[in-house]
């Protein structure tokens, strides 16, 4: 027979995303909330000035999240559905299950996305090039937590350890480092460990294509370099340590 | 399919010996039924030849491919039902199957026709549409087995399938099983020994990781001393005897094993005595009591 990888990676878009919207539609809420109720926050609490930032901001943050939920639903079909040990023992490999995974993370998100890009097409300015390269921040960011998301499922053994693992990576990637603000709001010693979150770079740049931060090329540079580099560490970490055979 | 199971080891955190030394090879299509206590080490072995789990040490190959170091050949050919697996809740019977066959890399197409085909042939139609949390425990395992027989896969590893099952869930299954053993390679894990016995044509015990029987039902009957059993309904029955063994058994009545050229004149003893009686060979029942616990658990001995 003919083995379709486009239908291995469409099964797990079924599985952990369009099936669960078509036969629970509240689930299409759940995502909706949580980078729309920041950006309200922020928004009403800067008297609406920092509409814009939060609003490209809550696409950053929609994709991290994305990334990083994406560990809870792979620590749920492993440990209490054993769907994963079923696709073990089949002729998908631990790749395709992971793309799979992550195209299904997107379209679980899409209306939220859809809903963000019209905020940031009224409240961002952005040029076509600047739309381009905030694309791909998202892009860059997303494969990051997608990476961090699948090495961590594949160490929890229960979905309480998932929870603990995503509880701990939501405010550490996403509520405090600066995304939804600019990131001399944070006083200066304290701005520094700002940058120990790869978001903050992904944010930085995002800000500076819509003229919210002001970075030198140089800068942009170097920022780019480092989310690579971080993307590209924990994409290894993810195809060589983690486990799709046990031991 | 020809399978070859040679000196596996597994020992989990380099401490715990889950599976010592275990050899056994297999060389034609049918059911293989692995039976044992709780942590006998069943689900180890299984999820080693399912690809799932590294041994220790040791080899298995199925038709010469080895599934320690090529396990993607393996995986065309192999489909597998963990002993825990649950039917994702959110998703109906024609989901859940029709999305499994995708993982093995069928279109959507081909994928739905497929997953349609077996639902009427398992007679599921009447629940095919409903969400899996909302079906019986017996029709959420059936659902788990038949994404597994859709599939073109032609060795089937079930980990305790019948597990929790009612009596007719379970006959149900052994049907199911038993029509295709003709086709596909079966290898099921149980704990119910009378599964094991009507269903497969090779059986293997395990025994805190050790594979202490293995064969068919008459090599199993071989490792035992008596292979024939007289029940007596009688609970004080009384024979004098270096032939056979009685045991005064604890829900009732009394149990003579003895060797076959020994019948003839027991049937005899009881026929004269008057008394109801039963002869038949010695059940699975029997042969993995004498094998695990030498024949005397809960029951007192006379010889």
């Amino acid at each position: 027979m003919i083995r379709h990888r486009s239908s291995q990676l469409y099964a797990s878009v079924l599985v952990n995303s369009l099936y669960a919207m078509v036969n629970y539609p509240v689930t299409l809420v759940n995502t909706l909330l949580a980078p729309l109720s920041i950006l309200a926050v922020v928004t009403f609490a800067s008297h609406g000035t920092l509409l814009p930032v939060a609003a490209e901001g809550a696409l950053i943050m929609n994709m991290v999240g994305s990334g990083t939920a994406m560990q809870g639903d792979l620590s749920h079909l492993k440990n209490d559905m054993r769907l994963q040990d079923m696709v073990v023992s089949s002729p998908t490999g631990p790749g395709i299950y992971v793309a799979g995974m992550a195209i299904s993370q997107i379209v679980y998100s899409l209306p939220t996305l859809v809903l963000l890009a019209i905020f940031n097409i009224l409240f961002v300015h952005l040029t076509a090039i600047g739309a381009l390269i905030l694309a791909a921040d998202m892009a860059t960011i997303f494969t990051f937590a997608v990476s961090l998301g699948f090495f961590l499922s594949t160490l929890s053994t229960d979905i309480v350890q998932s929870w603990a693992f995503a509880g701990i990576l939501s405010p550490l990637l996403t509520t405090i480092p600066p995304i939804y603000y600019p990131i001399s709001y944070i006083p200066l010693p304290y701005r520094y460990l700002a940058y120990i979150s790869p978001t903050t770079y992904a944010a930085q740049i995002a800000q500076s294509q819509a003229g919210f931060a002001a970075l030198s090329v140089l800068q942009t540079a170097v920022y780019w370099l480092i989310l690579i580099i971080i993307t590209l560490i924990f994409t290894f970490i993810a195809v060589k340590r983690s486990r799709w055979r046990d031991v | 399919m020809r399978l070859e199971v040679s000196g596996i080891f597994k020992t989990y955190d380099g401490k715990v010996p889950a599976l010592t030394d275990v050899s056994f090879s297999l060389e034609e299509n049918g059911i293989f039924s692995l039976i044992g206590e709780n942590g006998a080490g069943k689900t180890t072995l299984v999820r080693i030849l399912s690809t799932q789990l590294l041994p220790t040490s040791g080899t298995a190959t199925i038709d010469d491919v080895d599934v320690v170091s090529r396990p993607k050949e393996i995986r065309e050919r192999i489909a597998a039902v963990p002993q825990e697996a649950r039917a994702v809740p959110w998703m109906t019977p024609i989901q859940t199957i029709t999305s499994y066959l995708m993982y093995r890399g069928y279109n959507h197409a081909e994928a739905m026709e497929m997953a349609s085909d077996t639902i009427r042939k398992l007679g599921m139609e009447e629940f095919e549409h409903q969400k899996n949390r909302k079906l019986s425990g017996g029709q959420k395992r059936k659902v788990l087995v038949a994404t597994v027989l859709a599939s073109e896969a032609d060795i089937i590893f079930l980990d305790e399938p019948s597990t929790g099952l009612d009596y007719i869930s379970r006959k149900d299954l052994w049907n199911l099983f038993s029509s295709i053993k003709d086709r596909k390679s079966i290898i099921l894990t149980t704990h119910y020994l009378e599964e094991a016995e009507a269903l497969a044509s090779r059986i293997g015990i395990l025994n805190k990781g050790h594979l202490v029987g293995f064969g068919t039902m008459e090599d199993l009957r071989n490792l035992s001393k008596y292979p024939y059993s007289i029940r007596v309904s009688s609970p004080d029955f009384e024979l004098e005897g270096d032939s056979w063994k009685v045991v005064h058994l604890a829900e009732g009545g009394t149990q003579i094993f003895t060797y076959e050229d020994q019948v003839y004149s027991l049937v005899s003893i009881l026929i004269s005595r008057g008394l109801r009686f039963t002869v038949q060979e010695i059940s699975l029942n029997t042969i993995f009591e004498n094998i695990i616990y030498g024949g005397t658990r809960n029951d007192k001995t006379s010889q």
